[in-house]
């Protein structure tokens, strides 16, 4: 459904993508891994067209994404630190993407809206928000529409203990409809449940792309935690 | 590209700055008329007034406001939504609602006292200037990713067409008084808006001997149809080239 192809990325003189390629099908549930600084946030930005890349191309449905902008409408995105204009409220951001989207466009998923207790906040301006509301908000603009693709970065940064588990179950329930979802996240001890591939970066280098069992047989490590912590180990001591 | 339009309006208008904006031009207006018993005189003091706010509020009002709107760019770039279409709706955001500002703010108080063929051009000039310096604010906007130094640049850029440029002018006019620089003149009024707007209008009043000898090369010039027509279209490039190079750049800006 993705497919990059050799993408590279640079700011200035740091490499943030380094000939990255990587394939992914729908009914995948990709967890983005690497240390601080390693590229994931940016290749995420590079798949959703807000960072250009400066060689290498991503299709997405077979679609160059550079020259398409509609592919847009079938991906979900909560990104990592959600910034929205500071002088509207939260349902005026609801209603206003929804509005953007276009009527009939789309089927509305409002389960994570009431599951957050967010209907009762609407009035709320976005500029009063606490840090895990507004992921909260993230969140549920992420699933709004129902789309194909969910791109979720540290996601659960940030929430409660009662809403992270509220947005687990909710990409749980996704995962199984089919749909492609990509999480970064550093709480590894999460991502047991939820992922069914591993997509490890460093230095902006993908260093491989394997499903979790391959990767807990070469480890030999029944948790993905331990079985990642092994392989950090390996690479730094080489 | 209308909802978008829709609503960076509905945003601008909740601020309230273009309200207060529209409400000093109004009353400077009708005071500088009141003022002066003949209304000519005192469309020229409004002139000058306005040629010194409108570039000014324009330039700084549109400038912040791209900064302050970042998240809104940011949220609207990960939506199905060209980039091309949030620029250039921002854009006419900005455009429609600072010249409606304008033509309520100066343009009734015209209207009402002055509606003549000064009049008019005077509002055109306005308006123009408005939208020009909303393309050139967004140009340096986008350009630098600070906050501070792009407010510094919109600032410098002001202070180069209202002031710095007449000065250049003078400079140049002095130390090469020994040649014949009235046609040279014509073409560096075209380098700087404001002036070309300025001209435009002091022209229409019949002042154009408070210019002297270049004045009669620019009544020559701008006094006909021929010299209007290309007048304006300096203008306009003056909207497009800005615009389309703020463009460019932001097709490509990493969000």
């Amino acid at each position: 459904m993705i497919i990059a192809n050799n993408v590279t990325k640079k700011f200035g003189k740091l490499t943030a993508l380094d000939n990255v390629s990587v394939s992914c099908s729908s009914g995948e549930c990709i967890a983005l891994i690497g240390p601080n600084g390693s590229g994931k946030t940016t290749f995420i930005k590079c798949v959703l067209g807000m960072v250009v890349c400066d060689s290498g191309f991503i299709t997405f449905n077979d679609k160059n994404i550079a020259r398409d902008w509609t592919y847009r409408s079938h991906i979900g995105y909560m990104p990592q630190i959600g910034r929205y204009p500071d002088n509207m409220t939260i349902g005026q951001v609801f209603t206003m993407m929804s509005d953007i989207r276009g009527k009939g466009t789309y089927t509305t998923d409002d389960e994570l809206i009431r599951n957050f207790g967010l209907d009762a906040l609407l009035d709320k301006r976005m500029s009063n928000l606490s840090g895990g509301t507004r992921q909260k908000v993230s969140a549920a603009l992420a699933f709004l529409f129902s789309p194909d693709v969910l791109i979720l970065d540290e996601p659960t940064a940030g929430l409660d203990p009662v809403s992270s588990e509220i947005l687990k179950e909710k990409i749980i329930l996704e995962k199984g409809k089919g749909k492609l979802v990509m999480i970064t996240s550093h709480i590894l001890s999460e991502l047991d449940d939820l992922v069914s591939q591993v997509i490890y970066m460093q230095d902006g280098k993908l260093c491989f792309h394997k499903s979790i069992e391959a990767l807990k047989n070469e480890t030999g490590e029944a948790k993905l935690s331990k079985a990642i912590a092994n392989v950090m180990l390996q690479k730094t001591s080489r | 590209m209308k909802k978008i339009i829709k609503y960076v309006i509905i945003d601008i208008l909740r601020n309230r700055i273009v309200l207060a904006y529209m409400l000093f031009l109004l009353l400077i207006s009708v005071s500088v008329f009141n003022l002066e018993d003949n209304s000519a005189k005192g469309l020229l003091s409004l002139l000058n007034v306005i040629l010194i706010i409108v570039p000014l509020v324009s330039i700084l009002f549109s400038t912040i406001y791209m900064y302050n709107s970042s998240e809104f760019l940011e949220l609207l770039t990960s939506q199905p939504l060209q980039r091309k279409t949030i620029w250039l709706s921002l854009f006419t955001g900005l455009s429609v609602s600072l010249s409606v500002a304008f033509l309520i703010g100066a343009g009734v108080p015209i209207l009402i006292f002055e509606a003549t063929a000064t009049g008019f051009m005077m509002l055109a000039v306005g308006l123009i200037l408005s939208v020009i310096f909303v393309a050139i604010s967004m140009l340096a906007a986008v350009k630098t990713r600070d906050k501070a130094r792009g407010i510094g640049v919109a600032i410098l850029l002001w202070l180069y067409f209202s002031v710095l440029f007449d000065g250049l002018v003078l400079f140049i006019l002095f130390q090469f008084a020994d040649y014949p620089l009235e046609q040279l003149m014509v073409g560096m009024s075209a380098l700087n808006p404001i002036d070309l707007g300025r001209i435009l209008v002091l022209l229409q009043l019949d002042m154009s001997a408070l210019l002297g000898y270049t004045g009669a090369v620019f009544k020559n010039f701008f006094g006909s149809q021929a010299g209007l027509l290309p007048a304006f279209a300096v203008l306009l490039t003056w909207i497009f080239l800005p615009l389309w190079f703020s463009l460019r750049k932001f097709n490509r800006k990493d969000l």
